[in-house]
């Protein structure tokens, strides 16, 4: 076996065991963004055009509450301002790489991919192949979220609406928030966030979320800073 | 504004962000300021979307036992906190609302 290959197998192997958390969450989405409204094409073009989970469940819920598109895209920029640091983080590992495998390997960098690249280079460091290692934690990632997506549109339109489908897309976002909770900085983003969501509600073009979350933002900020 | 112009745009957006510094090595880094204001987005960005969830019905603050959104994503979060697993905490949630459908 080839370095390339040997290292595109082993980013594929240290990826499999995240596939079997994300997979579920590709259906989930899938049969979401069809009970929000979009349609099969689109549902399933935004798992490739986005690829990234949590900014595709938002602007599900934000298409089913009929947000305008820009304050979407706003969110989605909010949303995944995270990933700077993650490109933050891989950048000196990736330096030496052609154009093409930066923007390649950029596309494929979401949360999951990121994880065992990152642990993988801090152990080997950066070896002449280890970008291959990243392409295959991305590549494998990337196509469970698109196998996943297309199941959960296909199996989404069994689901009759008494079933109240989307309000698993709250439920999500409630799972995902709680776990952060973990002291009084994140506590008070969370709430002043919300409260601010709920005052701010009748501003036009749902900018009240926007604010909210910049609320929540500096609040949390400023709460951590005079600690 | 179409919703293949939304997709297009966040996704370009979303390839930017995940771009931009493996191109600008060594030109610019993160400041330090934004790198603690990053971690407060999940909760906040999450829980503004959440609370209109939960507490509005039809527009309007309601936190009586008719509104069943509220309960359930309060079951939702007690779940959440003890199990600390997502599906887990799905499941709990839509059962809750469901059962609650069922008797109200």
């Amino acid at each position: 076996m080839t370095e390339q290959s040997k290292n595109f197998w082993a980013g594929v192997r240290a990826e499999i065991p995240l596939l079997i958390g994300v997979f579920p969450f590709g259906m989930i989405y899938g049969a979401l963004a069809l009970n929000a409204g979009l349609s099969n094409l689109a549902a399933q073009m935004m798992s490739s055009l986005v690829f990234a989970g949590s900014a595709q469940f938002i602007t599900t819920q934000l298409v089913h509450d009929a947000t305008p598109g820009l304050v979407i895209i706003l969110t989605i920029a909010v949303v995944n301002l995270r990933h700077m640091l993650y490109s933050a983080s891989l950048a000196p590992y990736l330096a030496s790489l052609s154009m093409r495998w930066k923007i390649l390997l950029s596309y494929l960098l979401t949360d999951e991919a990121y994880a065992p690249s990152i642990l993988h280079y801090e152990k080997v460091g950066s070896q002449p192949f280890s970008h291959w290692f990243v392409l295959g934690a991305g590549l494998v990632l990337w196509t469970n979220w698109q196998i996943s997506t297309a199941l959960g549109i296909f199996l989404g339109k069994a689901i009759p609406d008494s079933w109240s489908l989307d309000f698993a897309l709250p439920l999500t976002f409630i799972a995902m928030v709680v776990p952060v909770l973990k002291n009084r900085p994140m506590i008070a983003a969370a709430l002043s966030a919300g409260v601010v969501a709920l005052v701010a509600y009748p501003l036009p073009y749902r900018l009240g979320l926007i604010l909210a979350a910049l609320v929540g933002i500096v609040v949390g900020t400023l709460l951590e800073k005079n600690k | 504004m179409n919703i293949w112009l939304v997709m297009l745009l966040g996704g370009l957006i979303t390839f930017g962000m995940r771009f931009s510094l493996i191109y600008l090595f060594g030109r610019f880094q993160v400041p330090e300021g934004m790198r603690r204001a990053l971690h407060y987005v999940p909760p906040a960005v999450l829980s503004a979307i959440i609370f209109p969830e939960l507490f509005l019905r039809n527009g309007e603050f309601n936190v009586t036992l008719d509104n069943h959104r509220l309960l359930a994503g309060l079951v939702a979060v007690l779940a959440a906190w003890f199990s600390r697993n997502t599906l887990l905490t799905i499941i709990i949630g839509m059962l809750a609302l469901l059962l609650l459908q069922v008797l109200g």
